[in-house]
């Protein structure tokens, strides 16, 4: 184990003592969790169903029935463009179309290669009036079009590329 | 000690004159770069040497000095950033960075308006000054949103100076429990969440059921898309909700109060925690609240993004640590509900109506309504309508009022105004259904809309104009409850699933006579084999397009025809040559070769070898494809 691993499963352990090893605070210490990781690896799932002493199975359970859990990795950067209502009646499938065209992602594959960029479709961020509405790590960008969304996407790779 | 709200309500408006400047912080008005603006305020008004504020409780600050503060949410979010001058009362629109300059010489210190920053109204081209000059505030009866988009949400002393926890100390000092809910009763409040049930009786048959540990669950999973009048109240006015809470546990005994909120909203779970804070330290949450025995506190429980947590079972399992699936009831949650003993659970627009029954009285409550549904109710107004934002009316307020009075009438794709251009109104979310323009003047609460198999629900309305294709849009809340379904009922899970192949099959071409009796038949069956709201309601708005645009359904089906021109697969592109440049782009991207024509001539579409990929469509500059 390198010494990141470990001061990432330090993390894990002080998350749980903080929730007393409490089960039925399963979904904020998996929540906090995912924070570390960004997702939830399957040894670290193990590791807190063993802690909080419940079968893994459970645990495993809950991490993939609700849709904020990730067992895979995400990008750097997590785009999600809201296809609420609202957001749907005004357009928001051909701003989600752009940005995956524009990333060369696909159904089956919303992450890009180099974990820059993973993209997700939510059911309503309740900025209704906004719509279409997109949001970009934390930041939500208002009104977009199919232009404007792929230029927000520029402007990060422009960024990144400057570093 | 005795809590003495009187004096700090007091002491806090001694703190304070009526200079103020208000920037909305709320989530869409963030994002339109409120924080900027207030940012670039601040600057310009020390720069004009006006001494400021932005928090009233500075020390060595004069009560003389502006303050600059920070709102919720005032429900017109498409014209945000919004900024208001007190005491003027002047509201000014999509305000940017660059105008704080201006808005200092001119109005702080000249004491004169900017004129290109208020709201003009898309009827008659007025500038309207104030929030009492634009339609859409006009005839709201707000209530509940009141104080949201004027105090500052973060300040709990501005909402006890408002007469905050007013309603709360009377509620545990001078009232018993039974009474608590005989006044819910009286006042005819209806849970705000969908079902509409009665908030007293719901309490009712909480207190009956004895135990040491009672629950308070305020349902803050607002999962419906379309609906952010929840968002609104836990951003504006989050203490509204706690009081609320504490109220109710007052009348059913309760010992422990969750919020349970999604985690879309982090502005709001910030806003809440950090008013649940401050009520902590204040002591109007805690042991022995105003120096009684009665002690309550509540914690925030941040979801995990599942619509079905937005039924009450299933939430309670979520609370628990579990998978959020809804069980049967009984036992309710008034009997057995979180950890298994008593819990109410209500939502939070409910919640936030109940601090100011208790300090209005029931009757006043009441007078709001129509007869079956008392007071008022927000909603979502968005999609193709001229001014989008939370609308709170009274019960009995038609659909035409909201749509073409307070809405400002229909917009086409662009946002242009587009009279006659209404097709219909979906209400109540993936539960609801689509209403007709034969539906504009039913006066709208909790029961005359079932009559047309519509529900208020959350109160979610997305407007549509005529370019919108229903089938599409049955599909696109099929695809959403399908998606969302737990899995746990058959029917629900499979049915919901080759319902939306059914409406694939539609959009593609593909189906015929049998798929609409078969959908029809299906949805039916999702609807009664399903064991919660979710399901029992998915169909609705298959159902309600069915019966009301079944001619659009037919044109897809026997004509092979999308009459919105939405569906791709049924839409042959074809080229107006009134409006063909002859320009060859569309040929040069047509993958296929249909497209012929040569330089300045018109173009024509082979429709043998056209694939319908809408790329023309696309890349006409001129809007000759159609």
């Amino acid at each position: 184990m390198t010494g990141q691993t470990d001061a990432k499963l330090e993390q894990v352990c002080k998350i749980i003592e903080k929730h007393h090893s409490d089960g039925s605070k399963l979904i904020p210490i998996l929540q906090e969790i995912q924070e570390v990781y960004r997702y939830l690896p399957e040894e670290v799932i193990d590791f807190t169903a063993r802690k909080l002493k419940i079968p893994a199975a459970q645990v495993y359970g809950v991490a993939t029935f609700y849709s904020h859990f990730a067992l895979t990795p995400k990008g750097k950067y997590l785009v999600k463009v809201c296809n609420g209502t609202a957001c749907h009646v005004k357009k928001s499938i051909p701003v989600l179309n752009a940005i995956v065209e524009k990333l060369k992602l696909s159904e089956g594959k919303m992450t890009t290669d180099d974990m820059l960029f993973t993209v997700e479709t939510v059911s309503c961020l309740g900025a209704c009036g906004l719509a279409p509405v997109m949001v970009i790590n934390e930041d939500v960008h208002g009104m977009m079009t199919p232009t404007k969304a792929v230029a927000e996407i520029d402007k990060i790779l422009a960024e990144e590329a400057a570093k | 000690m005795t809590l003495d709200l009187k004096k700090i309500a007091e002491s806090y408006k001694a703190k304070i004159e009526e200079r103020r400047v208000i920037v909305c912080a709320g989530t869409a008005c963030v994002a339109n770069g409120a924080l900027k603006v207030i940012d670039a305020l601040k600057k310009e008004i020390e720069k004009a040497g006006i001494s400021v504020r932005v928090d009233v409780h500075e020390e060595n600050k004069n009560k003389k000095d502006l303050y600059l503060s920070k709102s919720g949410c005032h429900g017109f979010c498409q014209q945000g950033p919004l900024v208001t001058i007190m005491p003027e009362n002047i509201f000014y629109v999509k305000v940017k960075p660059e105008d704080a300059a201006e808005i200092v010489e001119t109005t702080l210190k000249n004491h004169q308006v900017v004129d290109r920053l208020l709201f003009v109204e898309p009827s008659d081209g007025k500038h309207a000054k104030n929030h009492n000059e634009i339609t859409f505030y006009k005839r709201q009866n707000r209530v509940s949103l009141k104080e949201s988009g004027h105090i500052c949400p973060e300040d709990i002393e501005e909402y006890i100076s408002e007469g905050g926890y007013e309603g709360a100390k009377k509620a545990l000092t001078s009232m018993t429990s039974d009474e608590v809910c005989k006044l819910m009763l009286d006042s005819g409040l209806r849970g705000r969440g969908g079902a509409g049930f009665p908030t007293g009786k719901k309490w009712q048959f909480t207190l009956v059921n004895k135990s040491d540990v009672k629950y308070v669950v305020c349902n803050a999973d607002e999962g419906d898309p379309g609906a952010f009048m929840d968002r609104s109240v836990m951003e504006g006015n989050p203490h509204s909700v706690l009081e609320g809470m504490l109220i109710a546990a007052k009348a059913i005994e309760g010992t422990k109060g969750y919020i349970y909120c999604r985690a879309e909203y982090p502005l709001a779970v910030k806003r809440v925690k950090k008013a649940i804070e401050d009520a902590r330290s204040l002591g109007v949450l805690g042991k022995n609240i105003f120096g009684t025995d009665f002690s309550f506190d509540i914690e925030v429980m941040e979801g995990a993004g599942a619509f079905v947590c937005g039924e009450e079972t299933a939430l309670i399992h979520s609370i628990e640590g579990q998978r959020g699936m809804p069980t049967p009831k009984p036992p309710f949650p008034a009997k057995s509900g979180l950890f298994g003993k008593p819990t109410v659970i209500n939502n939070v627009e409910t919640l936030a109506c109940v601090p100011l029954i208790m300090r209005n009285g029931a009757e006043w409550f009441k007078k709001l309504g129509s007869a079956s549904s008392a007071g008022t109710k927000t909603f979502a107004l968005t999609g193709h309508v001229a001014n989008t934002g939370l609308v709170e009316v009274p019960f009995g307020t038609t659909l035409r009022e909201i749509i073409f009075n307070i809405g400002g009438g229909v917009t086409d794709d662009q946002g242009k105004p587009m009279p006659d251009g209404f097709k219909a109104v979906q209400i109540g979310g993936p539960s609801g259904a689509c209403l007709t323009p034969e539906h504009l003047d039913i006066p709208i609460d909790f029961d005359s809309v079932k009559a047309y198999g519509a529900i208020v629900g959350s109160g979610g309305l997305v407007v549509m104009n005529k370019n919108t294709c229903m089938v599409s849009v049955a599909r696109f809340f099929m695809r959403f409850t399908q998606s969302e379904s737990c899995g746990k009922c058959v029917l629900c899970r499979e049915g919901t699933k080759q319902m939306l192949a059914m409406l694939d099959d539609i959009m593609n071409g593909d189906a015929n006579e049998e798929t609409l009796v078969k959908l029809e038949e299906l949805a039916h069956a999702v609807s009664q084999g399903s064991l919660c709201g979710l399901g029992k309601t998915a169909p609705n708005p298959v159902l309600s397009t069915l019966k009301y645009f079944r001619d659009e359904y037919e044109a897809h089906v026997f004509n092979k025809k999308c009459p919105a021109k939405q569906c791709k697969a049924l839409c042959a592109p074809e080229i107006d040559p009134a409006k063909c440049k002859g320009c060859t782009l569309c040929a040069k991207k047509c993958p296929v070769g249909a497209i012929e024509g040569a330089p300045g001539k018109v173009h024509k579409i082979d429709p043998e070898k056209c694939i319908k990929c809408g790329v023309c469509k696309e890349t006409c500059k001129f809007g000759a494809v159609i």
